[in-house]
């Protein structure tokens, strides 16, 4: 069912010099804290991590389970801030596709996508042979799933030894770790306007609606970037 | 507490899963060597960068109690230090935690 082989190979890359592991666990150490300070128990704080393997979504949950929100406004808040998946889901894909791969596999797969594992994968995919991608990628995916989940855990069990502004180091990682990346994807037009457009505007369109910022921010920017590379090419 | 904390959780997944799923079925009929897909990927990233923007200028959580004055210095540091590294993560990625924590323990 999962050649063995692509997925040890794609599992190992955590290890490589790039790797978002760093980035990662330093995040969801200070999730599992927060789980902990919050009144989740450790069956509860890794359930979470292992499905919904999303931070900004955790963090979201978790506020909203303080000011005690309805399951509707966290669904709702969630889905937004979320809907970036939808995008990456779209520009990852059609390069894992073969027809001997079954399409079950594709659904279980897709909740691999996050950051970390998306950018090793639209680096490495092209190294891959098109018929195992599909399994390098859950290799991949297994394992920045699996740092998430060790994190958690390792966060809900030291959180009585993280002072505060330990916690606000840890919560820093992830933002210096995405702005690295960013900046390392703006090799043509197209990407850096992309990744420019797309700050300008989510800054912009907070003051419209926080709630729908990144959502239409990204729709706007992401446009207007394809737009203007396309003609810049032509 | 109000709420359940497991429906919560699952709630929580469900919102998020919904996306990526939807994600796999619109991929299907889109090849890879496509226009539409060349635009999803400048989406993918302007999301991200619009993501990236929201955290770093009004974040939730423990990042909320720094000023942001602080955050944009920490971030600016760790950036140039991922540059001169020859684009190294871990150099900027283990800093930050360190130089953060060292400025809002003293300011």
């Amino acid at each position: 069912m999962i050649n063995t082989k692509y997925f040890l190979k794609g599992f190992f890359c955590i290890k490589s010099a790039d790797s978002p592991a760093i980035a990662l666990f330093a995040s969801f150490i200070a999730i599992g804290a927060l789980f902990k300070s919050i009144g989740l128990n450790i069956q509860e704080s890794i359930f979470s991590t292992l499905l919904t393997y999303a931070l900004p979504g955790s963090l979201i949950m978790a506020e909203s389970l303080i000011v005690g929100a309805s399951l509707l406004n966290i669904f709702l808040a969630v889905w937004l801030v979320n809907a970036r998946f939808y995008p990456m889901t779209v520009s990852l894909f059609p390069l894992l596709k073969h027809n001997s791969q079954p399409k079950l596999k594709y659904y279980l797969a897709c909740h691999f996508i996050a950051v970390s594992a998306w950018l090793i994968m639209k680096k490495n995919y092209k190294s891959v042979e098109r018929k195992y991608r599909l399994d390098y990628w859950i290799g991949v995916g297994a394992a920045n799933l699996s740092v998430a989940v060790l994190a958690t855990a390792f966060g809900f069990f030291i959180a009585d030894y993280l002072n505060k502004d330990m916690m606000i180091g840890l919560a820093i990682v992830n933002p210096v770790y995405f702005t690295c990346v960013m900046v390392g994807a703006m090799k043509t037009i197209q990407m850096s306007l992309a990744v420019i457009l797309g700050f300008i505007f989510g800054i912009l369109f907070y003051f419209v609606s926080p709630e729908w910022c990144i959502l239409f921010g990204g729709f706007t920017a992401g446009t207007l970037a394809f737009f203007t590379g396309e003609l810049n090419d032509n | 507490m109000t709420i359940n904390i497991v429906l919560a959780i699952l709630v929580t997944s469900f919102a998020t899963y919904i996306s990526r799923f939807l994600g796999v079925i619109t991929s299907k009929k889109i090849k890879e060597t496509s226009k539409i897909f060349k635009w999803f990927n400048c989406l993918a990233y302007s999301t991200l960068s619009a993501l990236l923007a929201r955290i770093v200028f009004f974040p939730a959580g423990a990042l909320a109690e720094v000023d942001y004055f602080i955050r944009l210095i920490v971030i600016f540091i760790c950036l140039i230090v991922f540059l001169i590294s020859k684009k190294n993560f871990v150099y900027p990625t283990v800093l930050s935690a360190l130089l953060l924590t060292i400025l809002s323990a003293n300011f």
